[in-house]
């Protein structure tokens, strides 16, 4: 009997080829979408002899949700609780990356004030994820004291942002051209209270994981990535300081008014499991203590920039009263602000990497084209070269030292 | 550029043998066990609501009782996840706030789509739809989550006003002078 063909075309014949490559006289396994050890619904595709893996094979896009699409269709203030959901680890730090980004296109500058406090929400953010990379790390090497330690620590994160933006998870806290709202009285104080209590903790972790052998032996030499191969492969954030290059965007591209704080930028000699580990624990260090900087010299001043008012929102008390403002309100809502046609690309130092934001604008109150470029993406793809020749218990190792999150990677 | 290279001892001899771990570890360990509990027990004890909570949206009144709402549709516009759905309608002409004109017939927020960004409370032009501290519902069914009009005033209450826009406009108007 004549079994029919259908052919669907280029992408069938390159999937066929790509699993032509597996059908060899090793074992094909598959881990995830749904395996806890993969951080997020990833899916590898391994060919193991034995216990040593031959080759490894990341499969995304359990998580595609066409974010780049959706931005097309709505304006540009709209988008802000979309970018919440892409590192949903450290949202707060996406928040401001996308508002900086359409700050750029716009040509608007934002008060001092506004700066200082995107750049403690930033910081914020930096410990949310890395306090959970660590923790989850622990984990994945079988420590699971660890977790319940940065876990502690986490939380009283979630608590500030949740004072400070409404929300514990879902942030949404930055407008083009400011924020949604000032600081709360007092915030500044619980701040430094919990940045305070975080320090003998981080030395606890340090002093549970670091020396310890058994941690020692299932990192060190476990996914080397050369220098070469972390700039060739684009890795950026924490994966590529491990491998020994100093590239840190608050210091080379500073944004935000990073010039202003003291900080260092950590970074690892060998580039294996084990200096990430450490990169991501100095870095936490770090970010403490910028944000005590940045409360030490907090500026008062609005937190909206006066320029911005006049495309993105007018101010409330004037909607409720006067016909000229509500009539504004509803031309920007509807419309969406204003925007000079251009294009513009901005990439800031997000916990997993550089977040970048190329938008293409034709004028008008929606983005013609909208870009994200995520850094847990690139960081991923260096999995199928360092994975081959470990064993399989080393892949968690080896992805929870990478910490990425899918739902900016698959966006 | 301030950089920090993270230099590594490899393990000595004693840290080989485990044990210094181990007696480190246990030290850590016993000092977070004295620590008081961290956790809550939920249903119990309820987390502090800070001010400014972004809960369930939901509709307020005025202090005079009337539906603040002018059914401008401007919440249902801009809310990102379309949550929310307004039926306009007129106010009957013998009502005494027949000088607002409108108010919503019907007005739905689907509580499984809204994603509480509070965006429909940063435009309303009427401080008619609010946030509420409330952060757990519950129901059964979808349908349950749909929350009506009734509901949602219910849930919002009143909220004192802070410019009577439209208390003055009908005082002007009575006064012979309608544009203020
Ligand atoms: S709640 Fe406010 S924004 Fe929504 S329709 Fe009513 S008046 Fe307009
Ligand atoms: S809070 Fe956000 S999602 Fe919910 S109804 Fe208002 S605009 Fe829509």
């Amino acid at each position: 009997m004549a079994v029919k063909e259908i052919s669907i075309g280029d992408i069938g014949a390159r999937a066929a080829a790509a699993d032509e490559e597996f059908k060899g006289d090793e074992m094909v396994i598959n881990m995830g979408p749904s395996h806890p050890a993969t951080h997020g619904v990833l899916r590898l595709k391994v060919e193991v002899n034995g216990e040593t893996v031959k080759a490894c094979d990341p499969i995304i896009g359990y998580l595609h949700r066409g974010d780049e699409k959706i931005a097309e269709n709505m304006t540009y203030n709209q988008f802000i609780p979309y970018t919440d959901r892409l590192d949903y680890i450290g949202p707060i730090h996406n928040n401001v990356t996308f508002a900086i980004a359409v700050e750029r296109l716009a040509k608007l500058e934002v008060p001092p004030r506004c700066q200082a406090i995107r750049v403690i929400c930033c910081e914020l953010a930096r410990l949310q994820s890395h306090l959970l990379g660590a923790g989850v790390y622990g984990m994945d090497t079988g420590a699971l004291t660890v977790f319940m330690y940065t876990f502690t620590q986490r939380e009283k994160l979630y608590t500030l942002m949740e004072q400070l933006t409404g929300a514990r998870f879902t942030t949404s806290y930055t407008r083009i051209g400011g924020l949604a709202r000032d600081i709360p009285e007092g915030w500044l104080g619980h701040v430094r209270k919990v940045v305070d209590e975080m320090e003998p903790v981080l030395d606890e972790i340090d002093a549970l994981l670091s020396r310890n052998r058994i941690f020692y032996d299932r990192t060190v030499g476990v996914g080397v990535i050369t220098k070469e191969d972390a700039i060739a492969y684009g890795l950026t954030g924490p994966c590529l300081r491990a491998s020994g290059v100093p590239l840190d965007l608050r210091k080379d591209k500073p944004y935000c008014g990073y010039e202003q704080y003291d900080f260092d930028v950590p970074i690892g000699t060998n580039g294996d499991s084990y200096d990430r580990w450490l990169v991501r624990l100095e870095e936490m260090r770090q970010s403490i203590r910028i944000i005590k900087q940045a409360i030490d010299k907090m500026p008062d001043g609005p937190f909206y920039a006066e320029e911005a008012k006049k495309i993105f929102a007018p101010p409330k008390k004037k909607i409720l009263t006067s016909m000229e403002e509500l009539i504004q309100n509803f031309m920007i809502v509807t419309e969406g602000p204003q925007m000079p046609p251009g294009e513009v690309y901005f990439e800031a130092e997000n916990p997993k990497g550089a977040l970048g934001f190329y938008i293409v604008s034709r004028g008008g109150g929606v983005p013609y084209r909208l870009k994200i470029r995520s850094p847990s993406f690139c960081n991923l793809s260096i999995v199928p070269k360092i994975m081959p020749g470990h064993m399989i218990a080393d892949i968690p190792v080896i992805l929870g030292s990478l910490d990425f999150v899918m739902g900016e990677c698959d966006r | 550029m301030a950089t920090k290279v993270l230099e590594r001892k490899p393990l000595s001899l004693a840290e080989r043998s485990y044990l210094p771990q181990i007696v480190g570890g246990l030290k850590i360990t016993m000092r977070n066990m004295l620590k008081p509990p961290v956790t809550l027990e939920y249903p119990d004890e309820r987390p502090e609501i800070p001010v400014g909570y972004r809960g369930v949206p939901t509709l307020v009144r005025d202090p005079n009782g009337r539906e603040k709402c002018v059914s401008c549709q401007l919440c249902e516009f801009v809310c990102p996840p379309k949550a929310i759905r307004i039926t306009p309608g007129e106010i009957p002409e013998d009502a005494e706030t027949a000088h607002v004109e409108k108010a919503p017939k019907e007005f739905e927020i689907n509580m499984l789509r809204c994603i509480y960004c509070g965006l429909c409370q940063e435009v309303c032009p009427e401080e008619a739809i609010f946030l509420q501290d409330i952060y757990s519902v519950t129901g059964y069914t979808r349908e349950e989550f749909a929350f009506k009009k009734e509901k949602l005033y219910e849930l919002g209450g009143t909220l004192p006003d802070k410019h009577f826009k439209w208390d003055k406009k009908k005082a002007a108007e009575e006064h012979g002078n309608p544009h203020h």
